[in-house]
Parts: structure tokens; sequence; C-alpha cells
């Protein structure tokens, strides 16, 4: 396959950046993605030209870590796939294929491709987790029956893998269905529900404190999600928040 | 730690805007089955407004709740959509927004801010008019040469096309608002329950049935004033 590509560059956090077009030929249909940027980088070093940076780990849809915004959406075209696990057989010979980074103002970019997600980090630190205090005593988990409806519920929640397709996608970078499935997958189980108050409170407040806009229920994320995600996630959410924030003080 | 009340938050911001448009809505029915008396009944229609027009509670209690719901739902878009706009400041090249999501759920400022300038011509047309005649010049009597006035005034205005125009270009707006924010209002109150699928449902017929129950009033006025 020959395509043109047109990809972000960008030095560093304060370059203004732009689209830069480059060629490429003899791609096989059978690559990943990630591949072709791979042949496309050898290239440009071989050129002695600074290969285009872009995120990366397991390639094989697990560890959240690739991303790109390609031809108008995040993970590309396909639906359920990750970057790394779109192949370009999802793409035809002669076409031209933007790829630029996630854009939002709570994941500012670092190098060309490469956005810092830590946002995401810190809303996690602000409650999606359950206390275990080393008393000695805590209960064995075995013994806390879960109805088998939630357990799969928390368990469908806990898929996400945090790669920020959901805040890419939206029109207003909203981090709801991320933030939701951290709340859902503790708030579904009895280990989670002791403390379900306090983080949904918590874990709100950092989101709206990173700069991530409001959700608008566009759907765009729960289209665009590798992992499915459901937007039920926002709803209980907001149901859980709405109680915690209505609920009286003692 | 950050214990802040319900809508200094982005959830609880939320569920104040489908409070809002849960009543507006609620409103828009009313209005709907009130107006619909004019095709079919005058008489009717004139009782109706009169009662509407000088009964306390409806001027002094629903109508303030009315117009706070309507001036706050209008701000507090406002507000969401100045913020959603600020959360990405560099926009995408290419942004296939059609790829996953409904072009009303993308758009709900503008169809809102062209509904508020219909609520304007609105007002213009019938609200201050209203107000000047009862409190101002203090005729509450709704009446005019021995009859009531209401269905003369309102036959009145429709007559011009233009205005009929307006309002079938505003409804239609309305419908598209309202066709994303049904069923949007409830997912914010964080009702996505096993009525909610049935909800949608109604939410779609609302959403068409009500905006084009106003249009073909105004149309049928129209027409009326031909005869
Ligand atoms: C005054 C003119 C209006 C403006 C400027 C306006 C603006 C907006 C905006 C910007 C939103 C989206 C909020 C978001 O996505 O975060 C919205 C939502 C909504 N609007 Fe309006 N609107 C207006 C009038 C109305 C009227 C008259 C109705 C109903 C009769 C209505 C019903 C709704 C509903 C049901 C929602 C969804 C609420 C939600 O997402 O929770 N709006 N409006
Ligand atoms: S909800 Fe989906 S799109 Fe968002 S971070 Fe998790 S896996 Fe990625
Ligand atoms: S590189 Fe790990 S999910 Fe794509």
């Amino acid at each position: 396959m020959n395509l043109t590509l047109k990809i972000w560059r960008q030095k560093n956090a304060d370059d203004k950046g732009q689209m830069v077009e480059y060629p490429i030929s003899d791609i096989s249909p059978d690559m990943s993605f990630l591949e072709m940027l791979d042949v496309l980088n050898e290239g440009l070093v071989a050129k002695d030209e600074a290969p285009v940076a872009f995120d990366h780990d397991c390639r094989e849809g697990i560890c959240g870590m690739c991303s790109l915004h390609i031809n108008g959406e995040p993970h590309g075209p396909d639906r359920g796939v990750t970057t790394c696990q779109l192949h370009m057989r999802s793409f035809k010979d002669g076409d031209t294929i933007y790829i630029e980074p996630f854009r939002a103002k709570a994941f500012p970019i670092i190098k060309d491709l490469v956005v810092d997600r830590s946002a995401f980090d810190r809303i996690q630190h602000a409650g999606g987790y359950v206390s275990v205090n080393t008393s000695g005593n805590t209960q064995d988990a075995n013994s806390l029956p879960v109805p088998k409806a939630d357990a799969d519920m928390a368990f469908d929640a806990a898929t996400c893998i945090g790669c920020g397709a959901c805040v890419a996608a939206c029109k207003n970078s909203s981090a709801m269905l991320f933030t939701s499935a951290k709340v859902s997958q503790y708030a579904l189980l009895p280990q989670g529900k002791i403390e379900a108050s306090n983080r949904v409170q918590n874990m709100v407040a950092q989101m709206d404190a990173e700069g991530f806009g409001n959700c608008s229920n566009t759907g765009a994320c729960e289209a665009e999600c590798p992992k499915g995600i459901s937007l039920e996630n926002i709803a209980r959410m907001n149901r859980e928040l709405i109680k915690a924030k209505s609920a009286v003080k003692h | 730690m950050s214990k802040s009340g319900l809508f200094k938050s982005s959830v609880g911001r939320k569920f104040a805007m489908a409070l809002s448009a849960l009543f507006l809505m609620i409103f828009l029915l009313q209005h709907l089955v009130i107006n619909i008396t004019a095709v079919f009944s005058p008489d009717t229609f004139n009782e109706l407004s009169h009662f509407m027009g000088t009964n306390p509670a409806v001027q002094f209690l629903a109508q303030p709740i009315l117009i706070f719901a309507v001036v706050f739902h209008f701000v507090m878009g406002m507000y969401l959509e100045t913020q959603n706009r600020a959360a990405r400041p560099v926009s995408y090249k290419n942004y296939k927004g059609g790829a996953n999501s409904s072009w009303m759920s993308r758009n709900m400022a503008i169809s809102g801010l062209v509904i508020l300038a219909f609520l304007v011509l609105h007002f213009i047309d019938f609200w201050f008019p209203e107000i000047n005649t009862k409190y101002i010049v203090g005729d509450m009597s709704g009446m005019h040469n021995g009859e009531y006035r209401y269905y003369e005034e309102l036959l009145h205005k429709f007559a011009n096309p233009a205005r009929v125009i307006a309002y079938v270009v505003a409804f239609g707006l309305l419908a598209l608002h309202l066709l994303h924010g049904f069923g949007s209002a409830f997912q914010s109150m964080g009702q996505n329950n096993k009525y909610i699928d049935g909800l949608k449902k109604f939410g779609v017929f609302y959403s068409i049935a009500v905006p084009l129950g106003f249009i073909l009033i105004a149309i049928s006025l129209y027409v009326t004033t031909l005869n």
C-alpha cells in the first residue's frame, strides 16, 4: 500500500507545532498501525531526521499506553480496539491518514503525538482504591457474597485501561467515562461501598480541577472506548454524587 | 476534603440543568394544551387565557418560577458551553464527530440560542403587551369592545407569514434540542434504570409531537386569517 500521512509534529510543550506530510510506500495490509509508524521512523532516522514520538507499550491492547487520533477518531476507524490493535487492512491504498495527538487542556502535549495523561493518575489517587488497614484481621474477600450481576458490572467497569480515548473523542474533553468506570468498579462491590461517598466526591472534584469539560451525554466516549465501557457507569456516578452531596451531614 | 456543595461540581451543575429542563418540558406541554384550543374552540381559548392571565397563583407563583427556570437554563447552558470549549484549546485538524455522536447532541448550544432568539420574539409579541395592558395600563378585564381580546390578538399576530416561518424554524430547532435533551436529562440525573428505554421512546415521541403541535397551530391560525 502507498499512503500519505499527515502527522502532528511538535518539538516540545512550548512549540507551536504543525501538521507535516509524509508519503510512505510498500506498507503491508497485515502490519499493525504502530508497525507502520515504526517503518516511517526507520526511514526518518536513516535520513537523519527526528523520528515521530508516539506512546506504546504492550502492543496487545491491555496497557492503555498507545493513543493517537487517527482520521478524526481516537484509536482510528475500527470499534473496540486500541491503536496497537488496528491494522493497515482497515485503510485503502492511496489513502491520506491524519494522525494527531489526543487533544485536551488536561492532556498537555509532551512531544509530537505523546501527551501527558497523568491527570488520570491524580483522579485515581483521589479515591480510586479501597483502604486496607493492616490491622491483621482484614476479612477474607471470599467470605463477602457478591451478586453475580454486580460482580459482572464491576468487572466490566474495571476493564477500563485508562487510555484517554473517551476524553479525546468527547467534544468537551470530558473525563466522565473514565472517572465513572473507576467509581463504578468499587461502588458495586461491598468492599468499595464503605468509602463510596467520599470516593465519588473526591474523584469528581479532582476531575473538575484538572480542567476536563462537562458531560453533554453525546455518547462519543462509549462509541470510541476500546473496552466498551458503558454510559451506564456515568449515570451511576451521577447518582452516587447526587446522593453523596445531598446526604445530611452530621 | 472537597466536601463543597452539589452545584460546585460539574455533575451537580448538569443535574441542575436537567431539573430546569424537566420543568420547561412540563411547562411546554401545558402551553401546548391551552394553545390547541385556539384551533378548535376560540371561546375556550379566551377563557383559559383569561384564567391564566389573571389567576394570582399563575401570575405571581408559576410565572416567576418559569422565568427563573428559563434564565437559569440559558445562563447555566452558556456557562457549561464556555467551560467545554476551554477544555480543548487546540482543536483537531480532522474531527469526525458524526462517527460517534449525533448532530443534536453536539450542538445543544446552537439549537438553544435559536430557541432563545425565538423567546425574545415571543416576549415582544405577547408577554410585554400583556404586562403592559394588565399592570401598567391597569386593564385586567381581558376585554376589547365587549368581547375577550385574546383570540383576536392571536389571529392578528399570525396573519404575518414571516412570523409563521419564524415559528416553524424555531420549533424545528426545539425538536432537535429535545431529541437529544430529553434522554440526556435523565442520564444527567443518574436515571439509567430499567425504565430508561421506554422513557427514551416516549422522549422521541414528545420531542417531535410537541414542537409539531405548535407548528401546526401557527399554520392553522395563519390559514384562518386568509379567509
Ligand atoms: C433559552 C434558550 C435555551 C438555551 C440557550 C438552551 C441551552 C441548552 C444547552 C447548551 C444545553 C446542553 C447542556 C450540556 O450539554 O451540558 C441544554 C440542554 C437541555 N435543554 Fe436547553 N436551552 C434552551 C431552552 C430549552 C427549552 C425551552 C427546553 C425544553 C422545553 C430545553 C430543554 C433542554 C433539555 C431537556 C436539555 C438536556 C439537559 C441535560 O443534558 O441534562 N432547553 N440546553
Ligand atoms: S473509559 Fe474507555 S476510552 Fe476511557 S480511558 Fe477507559 S478504556 Fe480508555
Ligand atoms: S500499546 Fe498497550 S494498549 Fe496499545
